[in-house]
């Protein structure tokens, strides 16, 4: 039954050649166990495993080994439902005795997992992928970090670029769930500042693929659509909107604008030219960090061993997550005493060298981080691609806002009609 | 299983294709041994000792004896995450197999009623949600038993008009309908975020959050809701259920009121559901559309037809089954296949074995030459 | 129900509906247009995969709960051949050809196995769900796979009065949609296997009794029945695209338009279609919060008055 599957055996053998050649103290002591949680099952289950392998990278950059220790990852799973993601966190820390646990992957399951970190003291939990604002809002814990930005950060700075290009009043077509709330709060904080005009938010069901409804109530006098859809729901919406006659600009979330959009192969292609949106990623962006970051996420996951052909966001946001773990660790020598004290003090305080740029935590316990903003072009050989339009540094989760201004993304918050 | 086969052979008036004999017989004659031993019952003191000593075996006592002691021996974790889950999804499973093997409705929603008194406390009651009203646990846990005994009599009399097998399919509807609802509606159900922190509270000065305490709360209402049963279907009420699942026309014509019968057993088994729900509500600490859509409504089924629906501990044995599966199958295989798996196996089991595990050991015994009846014989 | 009651009912459905259409056409003409044909193009849809699964049930009494994954199954090998061909025309053969397939080997080889026990039999369909989905998410991953239209089915049909543009392809759906209805009433109708079902319809035993191979006519309504449910599996990859959940969506509405409609009939499939994407697209269009709930009381509803459907015949 404590058959556990312990991948790090694979890695390492990857690092043992390393550690061998530069001589390094090995593995010394007992061993830090760090659990690993995302989501292996359903929908999510492509993301999950790529989110896993982002972690799996920034172990490996170490190789495997921390201050002398070996760090022995553990994977847990869920699908994507908060009650199985504790069930599993659970299994993690009170069966498998992690010492750290990192994730878990969606913002239903991060609420969760932070309410039970609650009655876990003697465990820190650093945040996977998931994003709701909740998280680190509301009755917040004590022992759960999350070095990734949210949905509203992600979408900061757009605001501004879609009043740069004159969009003067815009509707909103998103899913009808908390991250889509937050990432049109993140659009709105900054656009409803400068002027611009919200008339209509059409919330389409989760799941609802279906958009003619919400494609006839679209109102004339609107200058461009917020369309905040996965990428091929937004290829799904295009085409609905271009078969019923639609010709409004567009602009995407931080989940819109994929390769799938970028592929997009309708008769309107070429309007989605100058289509901007805003992400804590961007493929396109200069970085030197960022660049080699890839480079070695390709070099470890090839496509031939079932990587993707570019990190997704989830291995980034698990891999920049993990890589808070093991700098932590690093930084206090692997001192786990007295409920990990020194551990979090220092993770609170670092600040975290990620391929996009330096992160900090507020005292939520919460990353300060950066956004892009990008715009499709068309390169030379007329494939559509994307261009960072700008780099926003140090965006935190009340985007700027007072806290006892701020409230957080609903169905009618923010407003400006 | 045989139930609408029956109604619709009595119906056409020939035997379908398969005309494959019918366990009418046993039935009946077990529904008379199980109304001897009422009269028995319903006599001196010293006979009342006898049944009991007939009714307790060995292996009763030792399953007391380890279900008590388990706790102590097992890890909180244990305790907690395998035992704990697997009694509450056991007296889920068990709402169903009752009105499955006695009742022969094979509801699907079952999850749903659960999840309406889950939803139900967390509304009501306390949780980390600014929409919940915080009432007193003593309020909040009978309204949510009576909403779910209300939703589960409502849903019987919906779906019990028609013949047994439209009501999978109504119950289905009614269960997937359900999560669309609690996932769309904000005011009431908090959408797609659901409720956190919805906790038992501490009665007696004791925190029944934790392991040990919650591992009873779970045993006594499970046991509570087993013997319910048990004591049920021996009552006038479960015969005559029983005869309705076997042919509800003779039942009709000799008087009883067939679909007064199946209403009541729904709502019986709603009062079973509710109390699962409650708990589990309560040890997830949370809600959410997740608990209640289209995956867990099926796992139920799941549940009841791997332990085997003719008897109330085939519930809980394949709720321990499912749990141990769902826990540490990570450990095993790739987590990505882990509905595979659970189809696999659901397959097998109505494939190859329709009693389930029960029916398995009961096949396993009689060919390693047991004298006993294999089956308790007062099921079918 | 007697003439009264007839007219009570009518005036108790028909009264308000009748008050909102007068309120929204005068509102917003367009709006109210675009979404009745938004609505009947929806339904052409759903009675396409429910047409399938209420002839199955009508003949067999076998609730195929993997229906649904054999809307997914047409759609996903629709997408492939279209993608590897580029004939959409090969794709919807393909689509139908594969579900048709599949149900008649889920007929021949498990179904017939247990003829005569519809829960058990219904009960091997929810494990096939299970496995079909896992095994369909296992290759196609939880992407979302948007299929093309064909170029001559594509972008909108310009200068419709009021309307003024609507999805050419959209509008195919309708087209679709009452062919194959025609078809399904040509077929149950006119010819001598339609006779055969619509005879094992009313009497299975019977049926047998005649001397006509019933296990054959199963096999062939069976795969009907599957067939519809790819066919419309890859008219639904287009307008919907295909994703792991269309089955479960899928399913329900193929559930409560059965339920809804009638069980066993195609003219209640109809209805029962026509009914549910009405109240679906305009609940979208007009209260977005509560376009669920309006499927779940015309559910209710219809249970509580005729708890066989519109259209279903006493047992």
């Amino acid at each position: 039954m404590n058959y556990n599957k312990r991948i790090w055996a694979r890695s390492m053998l990857a690092a043992a050649a390393v550690a061998a050649v530069s001589g390094g103290a090995f593995a010394q002591g007992a061993p830090i166990k760090i659990g690993l949680l995302a989501t292996l099952e359903g929908p999510f289950a492509a993301g999950g495993a790529d989110g896993m392998r982002g972690a799996e990278l920034a172990v490996r950059q170490r190789g495997g080994v921390v201050d002398g220790r070996k760090i022995e990852i553990i994977k847990a799973s869920s699908n994507a439902t908060p009650d199985v993601a504790v069930n599993s966190a659970r299994k993690l820390v009170e069966q498998d005795k992690v010492d750290i646990l990192v994730g878990p992957l969606s913002g239903g399951e991060g609420i969760a997992v932070k309410d039970y970190s609650k009655s876990q003291p003697q465990v820190t939990f650093i945040n996977g992928a998931s994003g709701a604002q909740a998280t680190t809002l509301v009755n917040t814990s004590p022992n759960f970090f999350r070095f990734n930005t949210e949905g509203a950060q992600w979408m900061f700075g757009l605001g501004k670029a879609a009043m740069d290009k004159g969009y003067k009043r815009t509707m909103i077509i998103a899913e009808d769930y908390a991250f889509p709330y937050s990432q049109v709060q993140g659009f709105m904080a900054e656009y409803c500042r400068l002027g611009g005009k919200v008339p209509l938010k059409a919330w389409v069901p989760l799941g609802g693929k279906d958009y003619s409804s919400v494609i006839a109530r679209i109102p004339k006098d609107v200058d461009a659509l917020l369309v905040i859809l996965g990428g091929a729901d937004a290829v799904n919406f295009l085409t609905q909107y271009e078969n019923s006659g639609g010709d409004k600009p567009m602009m995407g979330g931080s989940i819109t604008v994929s390769q799938d959009v970028l592929n997009y192969k309708g008769k309107r292609r070429d309007s989605l030219v100058g289509t901007i949106s805003a992400g804590p990623v961007a493929d396109s962006f200069e970085g030197a960090e960022w660049k080699a970051f890839v480079a070695d996420y390709k070099k470890n996951f090839p496509v031939s061993a079932g990587g993707f052909p570019s990190p997704s966001l989830f291995a980034y946001v698990y891999y920049i997550n993990m890589k808070a773990a093991l700098d932590g660790l690093d930084a206090v020598d692997g001192d786990l005493s007295n409920n990990h004290a020194k551990l979090r003090d220092t993770l609170s305080k670092m600040v975290l060298k990620t391929p996009n740029g330096d992160v900090r935590l507020d005292s939520n316990r919460q990353a300060i981080g950066t956004t892009f903003v990008t715009e499709v072009v068309k390169d030379s050989r007329g494939e559509l691609t994307t261009k960072v339009l700008r780099k926003v540094d140090n965006v935190d989760q009340t985007l700027g806002m007072k806290k006892e201004d701020f409230k957080m993304g609903t169905r009618d918050e923010p407003n400006c009609p | 299983m045989s139930a609408a086969r029956w109604r619709r052979a009595m119906n056409t008036g020939a035997v379908g294709v398969a005309a494959a004999p019918l366990p009418a017989v046993p039935a009946r004659s077990g529904a008379a041994r199980s109304m001897s031993v009422d009269r028995h019952a319903a006599g001196t003191a010293p006979s009342r000792w006898k049944l009991l000593s007939r009714a307790v075996s060995v292996r009763h006592v030792l399953v007391l004896v380890f279900v008590l002691l388990l706790p102590f021996v097992a890890t909180p974790f244990f305790t907690y995450q395998v035992a704990a889950q697997a009694l509450i999804f056991g007296l889920i499973a068990l709402s169903l197999s009752f009105l499955a093997g006695y009742g022969g409705m094979v509801s699907l929603a079952q999850m749903s009623v659960a999840g309406m008194a889950g939803y139900a406390v967390a509304v009501l009651g306390a949780s980390g949600t600014e929409s919940s009203l915080g009432w007193h646990w003593g309020a909040v846990v009978p309204i949510a038993l009576a909403i779910a005994i209300l939703a589960s009599t409502l849903i019987g009399w919906l779906s019990v008009r028609t013949d047994g097998i439209y009501t999978i399919m109504i119950t289905l509807a009614i269960g997937v309908a359900f999560y669309y609802l609690v996932l769309q509606n904000y005011s009431v159900f908090n959408g797609f975020q659901g409720f956190q922190k919805v906790y038992p509270p501490s009665v007696f000065g004791i925190n029944w959050r934790e392991p040990l305490p919650f591992y009873f709360l779970a045993l006594f209402w499970a046991m509570a809701g087993y013997f319910f049963i048990q004591w049920l279907v021996r009552t006038p009420f479960g015969i005559a259920l029983q005869g309705t699942r076997d042919n509800a026309r003779r039942m009709n014509s000799l008087g009883f009121n067939v679909t007064a019968h199946r209403v009541a057993a729904y709502a019986v088994s709603g009062l079973l559901a509710g109390l699962g729900g409650v708990l589990l509500v309560w040890y997830n600490g949370l809600i959410s559309p997740g608990s209640v859509g289209t995956g867990w409504l099926i796992n139920v089924l799941v549940i009841a037809v791997l332990g085997g629906m003719k008897h109330p501990i085939g519930a809980f044995l394949g709720a321990i089954v499912f749990i141990l599966l769902q826990t540490f199958a990570i450990d095993l295989i790739e987590r990505e296949r882990f509905n595979l798996l659970i189809g696999g196996v659901f397959l097998a089991i109505v494939l190859f074995s329709p009693d389930g595990l029960l029916g398995l050991w009961a096949k396993l015994r009689s060919r390693f030459g047991s004298k006993q009846a294999v089956t308790s014989t007062t099921r079918r | 129900m007697t003439k009264g009651e007839r007219l009570v009912t009518a005036i108790v459905v028909g009264a308000p509906i009748a008050a909102f259409s007068i309120w929204a056409l005068l509102d917003n003409p367009r709006l109210y247009l675009v979404t009745m044909l938004n609505s009947l193009t929806l339904a052409s849809l759903y009675f396409i995969v429910a047409s399938g699964f209420t002839l199955v049930f009508g003949l067999m009494r076998n609730v195929n709960l993997a229906h649904g994954s054999l809307y997914l199954l047409g759609g996903y090998v629709g997408y492939v051949v279209a993608r590897d061909t580029g004939w959409w025309i090969l794709a919807l053969a393909a689509g139908f050809a594969a579900a048709a397939v599949a149900g008649l080997l889920i007929q021949v080889l498990i179904l017939r196995r247990m003829q005569g026990q519809d829960l058990r039999q219904t009960m091997v369909t929810i494990g096939l769900s299970i496995v079909i989905a896992d095994v369909l998410l296992w290759i196609f991953t939880g992407q979302v796979y948007q299929m093309e239209a064909p170029s001559w089915l594509q972008g909108p049909i310009r200068d419709i009065p009021v309307i003024k543009a609507y999805s050419a392809y959209r509008l195919s759906l309708l087209g679709f949609g009452i062919a194959i209805g025609l078809f399904l009433w040509w077929l149950l109708n006119r010819t001598k296997v339609g006779a055969m079902i619509r005879a094992g319809v009313d009497d299975r035993a019977m049926l047998a009794a005649s001397g006509v191979n019933v296990n054959l006519v199963f096999a062939v309504t069976f795969m009907l029945g599957a067939g519809l449910a790819g066919f419309g599996g890859v008219i639904g990859a287009v307008e919907l695209s295909m994703v792991p959940g269309e089955d479960t969506r899928l399913l329900l509405a193929s559930l409560i338009v059965v339920i809804v409609g009638g069980m066993g009939s195609v003219v209640g499939a109809a209805i029962g279609a026509a009914i549910l994407g009405l109240a679906e697209t305009y609940g979208l269009a007009y209260a977005p919060t509560y376009s669920v709930v309006f499927t779940f009381v015309i559910l209710i509803i219809v249970l509580a008055f005729r708890p066989r459907g519109i259209m279903g015949k006493a047992a």
